[in-house]
This record gives structure tokens, C-alpha cells and sequence, in this order.
């Protein structure tokens, strides 16, 4: 042949763009960690690093070490979370093909919420994993609703159509649930408050019966990131390449979903972390599922770790519940991506 | 000697039928070109022998195996097939765009290997797009995208390679390059083509074995000197023509006639007015 003996040009590039990414991933796991310590020492009230050691032992002698008792599992849940949402967020823009999609703007999160509002006002539901198994389901539930809606009508499942569709679902199942609540005065304060979004309220304890429905939605994710790729390139060459193309999307719709549900149900509904993620990190490490999605839940951590400190500092000495700071984060950038794309892709 | 055929195929979308008991066989090792008015069934004839579309009637075979029952990571290493319009992801690179073309070959949990890189810098030096290797696929020219989707079609090392309208969307000397590329192809690793193209020229000069399909149905099949007649053309597209040998190649060569400028033109004269 043509290269008999000389140097591949092609294979060379291939490992080029293999080392870049490794680089970029060694950055973003020491930003990652960077921003832990950072939730850990700072807020209404700043600690030092003594304190940090002591509070992490368990210690909780003085005031500043109490702090860092409280922060620590806030922090580890800001991280859970923002990588939940971020790994959804790029398993749905993958499964849609819509540079929109984020379990926010497409109606699952509020979806999810609306469940567990019902289940608290209407069932008397009290234990944790019902709220999990009932968000879950709020959130399956939202994600059909909306993808059917978003699919009527002439030219298919559009971008637009389907955000337009999430926004019309999560303004209708917020409403609803404001329904629910008005006349119930006894669960309006706690439920209000966990709407908006935050990982204030967090504990060990009450993060724990999530941990297995996290693991499971990963891996559904994560093994799905083959399939999303050849997804990428239209059904009909994707199937050409022997992609199952009902069963990927199928599968990595029920790990988005349960990696909505979960989070949700214990940080409430946390919106633009999944929009905003998946698109900085194709500007870091391309369209590569297997490279992007473990990007998007390391980046997700990160982003959500640090509007948590934001909101902590910016209010002082009160806070502002994260899920207000990721709007801020979120709304520029969900309008910079409308008018960066072609008209035609939308 | 056939791998690939179609045995009595109805298929259609909805309630409309467009293929209708539609029998063929697909010679091994040789360029099959499909021909048809628009909306005849050529589109979905490939679909069907590629398993995109399930027939409602009949059905296609490979290697005497019905390809329904073939595992579609199995079917996906006998038979590549690409599609009219595919999308390029935005900002994937010319590499990661024809490595896709390796996915059947890897197993769920097995890691890129040597082969792959191999299969993926063949396919890149074949379609001569080794320079363009880091650049985007968006930022291309219509002719060098084509060939990046042939590319990703070689990396899959199919032994037959289905094409819907290769050629559509790009200027004549495009066109000329991508089937000779087809032709490089098939003469290098015996890899039967079967492609719908639009031209009946190039078809009839590139094809060695010509399908003519009308409502649904193959109306003729053969060698182009025997399917390319001024009878089947105005059976088939509907348009009366004069048949000619291509000076080049000695194949049938097409000139349609409409109502106007079909006898000689005075005007032709350089005096005319």
C-alpha cells in the first residue's frame, strides 16, 4: 500500500488527541479538588486549615471545626449531585441529539418534584426512599410526557420544540404543585425551601439510601457512551454501524432518569447544571461520549460545588440556595447556545 | 454467484406501499447501481437490504441467512451501509468521525487496538483525507465530506458497502472522484458495492451491473449495455431519449429528449441573429 513502512500520519493523530485528553482530565480532577477544599473553608464563616484537619477527623470542639462538620457532607453532596446532573445532562443532549436538553429545561427535574410534592401532601409519605422511588418516577413520568409532546407534529422531536415543550411541563407541573401546597400551611415551609434547590440541608445519612441508585444510573450512563456516539451520526448510519438504536436510547434515558430522580429528591430541582456542563466540556475534550461523559460528571461536581461556595459568600450572612445561583450560571449561557447554532439545527 | 438478494420484498411507510414483491439478486464482487424515478422505492430497497426498514412481505437474505435474524453488530460487520444524509456531530474530527466505523468490531468491554488504528489510517490514506485528520468535519467542502463518510464506511471493512446517492450534492468532478474511489475499492478488495445514483451516464459507465426499478418493482436488471435502452428509459423515467456509445468507455450512453431543441438548430449557426 501507499504507507508501507512510513509513519501513519492518521494513527499519529489519533494518539495525539488520546494524550490531550488525559492531560485535561488530570486539570479537571485537581480543580475538582481544589474546590472541595474551597467549600470546606469558606462561607458565612471562613476556617482555617487547622480546624479543616480537626473538623475532618470527626472533632467538634470548637465553633470553626462544628462548621466544617457541617460543611463536609454539604459539600459531598453538592458533588454528587452536580455530577449526577452534569452526566444527565450530556446523556440527554446525546440521546435527543438537542443541544438544549438538560433535565431541567426539558421538564424532568420539575417533574420529579411535582411527584414527591404529591407524595408528601397526598400519601402522607415520610421515609427517604420513598421520596427517591417517588421522584424516580415523577421523573420518568416527565421525561415520556415531554419527548411525546416534543415529537407531534410535522419534522419529528426538533430542539426547539422539545424545549419549548419542557418549559410548557415545568411551568404546568410548578403550578400544580404551588396548587398543592397553598392550602396546606404544615408541609408549605419545609417543601418551599427544598423547590428552589440546595444542598444546604445535607447529612450522611439522608445521602446514603441514594448511593446505590447513583451507582446504577453511572453505569447505565457510562455504557451507554458507545451507543451515543454512533447516536450522534442520525439512526440510519447509526443502525448501519450496528448500534441497537431503541435499546441505547432506552437504557441511557432510565440512567438519566434515575440520576434526576435521586438527586432531586434530595436536593429538590436543580436546573441548568446538565445544560451548561456537557457544552464546556465538548469545548475541552470533543464529541466523544467516552471521553465526555465522565468529563460532564467531573465538571458537573465541580460547577456545582463552587455556586454552592457562590451562594454561601454572595449573601452574607445569609445564603442563596444554589439551585438560584445555577439559574444565574444558566440562563446566559441557554441563550448564547440558541444563537450560536445553525437556524437549520433548530 | 450471489451473497446479497432480495426475495419477494413489500415494504413501505404507514399505509403506502413502495415496494411491491420486488425479487433481485446482487452480484458478488461487482458495482451494482440502482436506478429509478424519484419515489420509485430505490431509497427504501437499500433500506430494507441494510435493515433499516423491516419489509412487510418477503424478505432479504445474505449468505442464504435471512438478515432479520442476523445480530446487528454481526450483520454490521458483512454489510456497511451509508445513508443519504448522515449528520456530522458539531466539532468532531475527520479521526473521530472514521473511527466510528470500528464500532462493530469492538466488543462491549474490549479496548482500541492496533487493528483499529490500522483499519482507520487505511481508510484515510484510500480516500486520500490523511491531512485532514484534526480538522473538523463542518469546517470541510461537501466533496471532502463525502469522502470522510467513505472513509468511516472502509474502516468498517464490510464486504459489501450499500450507498444511497453518494453523489448527490456535488459538483461533476466530485462525482467522477467519489466512484472512482468506489471503483479503487472494489477493485482492491473485491467489495461488492451497491449504490443508488441519480445519473444514468455515470451509472451505466461506473456500474458493471445495472437495476432499473419502476413502481416498486425491478423493471430490468443486467449488464448496462442491455438495461440502458431507449425503451426502458421511457418506461421507467418516462422521458424519450437517444442511446449512444460512450466514445470513452464503448457503455450506452443517454440523451434525453423534451419537446424543445430536439432537432438541429439553425440558431446553432454562428451568424444567427
Amino acid at each position: 500500500m501507499m504507507a508501507a513502512g512510513a509513519p501513519r500520519a492518521a494513527v499519529v493523530a489519533l494518539r495525539r488527541r488520546r494524550r490531550g485528553r488525559v492531560a485535561t482530565l488530570a486539570g479537571v480532577g485537581a480543580m475538582l479538588a481544589l474546590a472541595c477544599v474551597l467549600s470546606v473553608s469558606l462561607g458565612t464563616r471562613s476556617v482555617g486549615w487547622a480546624d479543616i484537619g480537626a473538623g475532618l477527623l470527626g472533632r467538634t470542639d470548637t465553633m470553626a471545626q462544628a462548621v466544617v462538620a457541617v460543611r463536609v457532607p454539604r459539600t459531598l453532596l453538592a458533588c454528587l449531585a452536580g455530577a449526577a446532573l452534569g452526566l444527565a445532562g450530556a446523556v440527554m443532549q446525546g440521546i435527543t441529539r438537542n443541544p438544549l436538553a438538560d433535565p431541567g429545561i426539558l421538564g424532568v427535574n420539575a417533574g420529579a418534584a411535582m411527584a414527591v410534592v404529591i407524595g408528601i401532601a397526598w400519601f402522607g409519605m415520610a421515609t427517604l426512599s420513598a421520596f427517591i422511588w417517588t421522584a424516580i418516577l415523577g421523573a420518568g413520568a416527565a421525561a415520556c410526557f415531554v419527548y411525546v409532546i416534543g415529537s407531534l407534529g410535522p419534522g419529528g422531536a426538533t430542539p426547539l420544540k422539545m424545549a419549548l415543550a419542557g418549559a410548557a411541563t415545568t411551568i404546568a407541573t410548578s403550578s400544580f404543585t404551588v396548587a398543592i401546597l397553598l392550602p396546606r400551611n404544615d408541609i408549605a415551609g419545609g417543601v418551599r425551601s427544598w423547590q428552589v434547590g440546595g444542598v444546604g440541608g445535607a447529612a450522611f445519612d439522608a445521602m446514603l439510601p441514594c448511593l446505590p441508585v447513583l451507582a446504577a444510573g453511572l453505569v447505565l450512563c457510562l455504557m451507554s457512551a458507545r451507543g451515543l456516539n454512533l447516536l450522534a451520526m442520525g439512526d440510519d448510519a447509526a443502525a448501519g454501524l450496528g448500534a441497537g438504536i431503541a435499546r441505547t436510547r432506552a437504557l441511557a434515558a432510565l440512567g438519566a432518569v434515575l440520576l434526576c430522580g435521586a438527586t432531586t429528591a434530595i436536593c429538590g430541582p436543580i436546573g441548568f447544571v446538565g445544560l451548561v456542563v456537557p457544552h464546556l466540556c465538548r469545548l475541552l475534550v470533543g464529541v466523544d461520549h467516552r471521553w465526555l461523559l465522565p468529563f460532564s460528571a467531573l465538571t458537573g461536581a465541580i460547577l456545582l460545588i463552587l455556586s454552592d461556595v457562590a451562594g454561601r459568600i454572595v449573601a452574607r450572612p445569609s445564603e442563596m440556595d444554589v439551585g438560584i445561583v445555577t439559574a444565574f450560571l444558566g440562563a446566559p449561557v441557554f441563550i448564547w447556545i440558541v444563537r450560536r447554532r445553525r437556524v437549520r439545527d433548530l | 454467484m450471489t451473497r446479497l438478494a432480495a426475495e419477494g420484498l413489500s415494504a413501505g411507510y404507514g399505509q403506502t406501499p413502495i415496494l411491491r414483491d420486488l425479487t433481485l439478486k446482487v452480484p458478488t464482487g461487482a458495482i451494482t447501481a440502482i436506478v429509478g424515478a424519484n419515489a420509485c422505492g430505490k431509497s427504501t430497497l437499500l433500506r430494507c437490504m441494510s435493515r433499516l426498514l423491516r419489509p412487510s412481505a418477503g424478505r432479504v437474505v445474505l449468505d442464504g441467512r435471512p438478515v432479520q435474524g442476523i445480530p446487528t453488530r454481526a450483520l454490521a460487520r458483512e454489510l456497511g451501509m451509508l445513508p443519504q444524509s448522515p449528520i456530522a456531530p458539531d466539532g468532531i474530527t475527520v479521526a473521530d468521525l472514521v473511527s466510528h466505523g470500528r464500532h462493530p468490531h469492538q466488543g462491549p468491554l474490549s479496548r482500541w487496538t492496533a487493528a483499529d488504528d490500522a483499519a482507520v489510517a487505511t481508510a484515510l490514506e484510500a480516500t486520500r483525507i490523511v491531512d485532514l485528520a484534526d480538522r473538523d468535519v463542518d469546517q470541510l467542502s461537501g466533496g471532502q465530506r463525502q469522502r470522510v463518510w467513505i472513509a468511516m464506511a472502509l474502516a468498517q471493512e464490510t464486504d459489501v458497502l450499500l450507498l444511497d446517492e453518494p453523489t448527490t450534492f456535488l459538483d461533476i468532478a466530485h462525482q467522477v472522484e467519489i466512484l472512482d474511489l468506489l471503483v479503487d475499492l472494489n477493485q482492491s478488495r473485491g467489495t461488492t458495492i451497491v449504490m443508488v445514483l441519480h445519473d444514468l451516464n455515470l451509472a451505466a459507465r461506473y456500474a458493471d451491473h445495472l437495476i432499473a426499478v419502476r413502481a416498486g418493482r425491478v423493471h430490468a436488471a443486467g449488464h448496462p449495455d442491455t438495461v440502458l435502452t431507449e425503451d426502458t428509459v421511457r418506461q421507467v423515467f418516462g422521458v424519450a431519449c437517444r442511446i449512444l456509445p460512450d466514445p470513452t468507455s464503448g457503455r450506452p450512453m443517454m440523451l434525453p429528449l423534451g419537446r424543445h431543441r430536439t432537432t438541429a438548430d439553425p440558431s446553432h449557426r454562428k451568424d444567427a441573429p
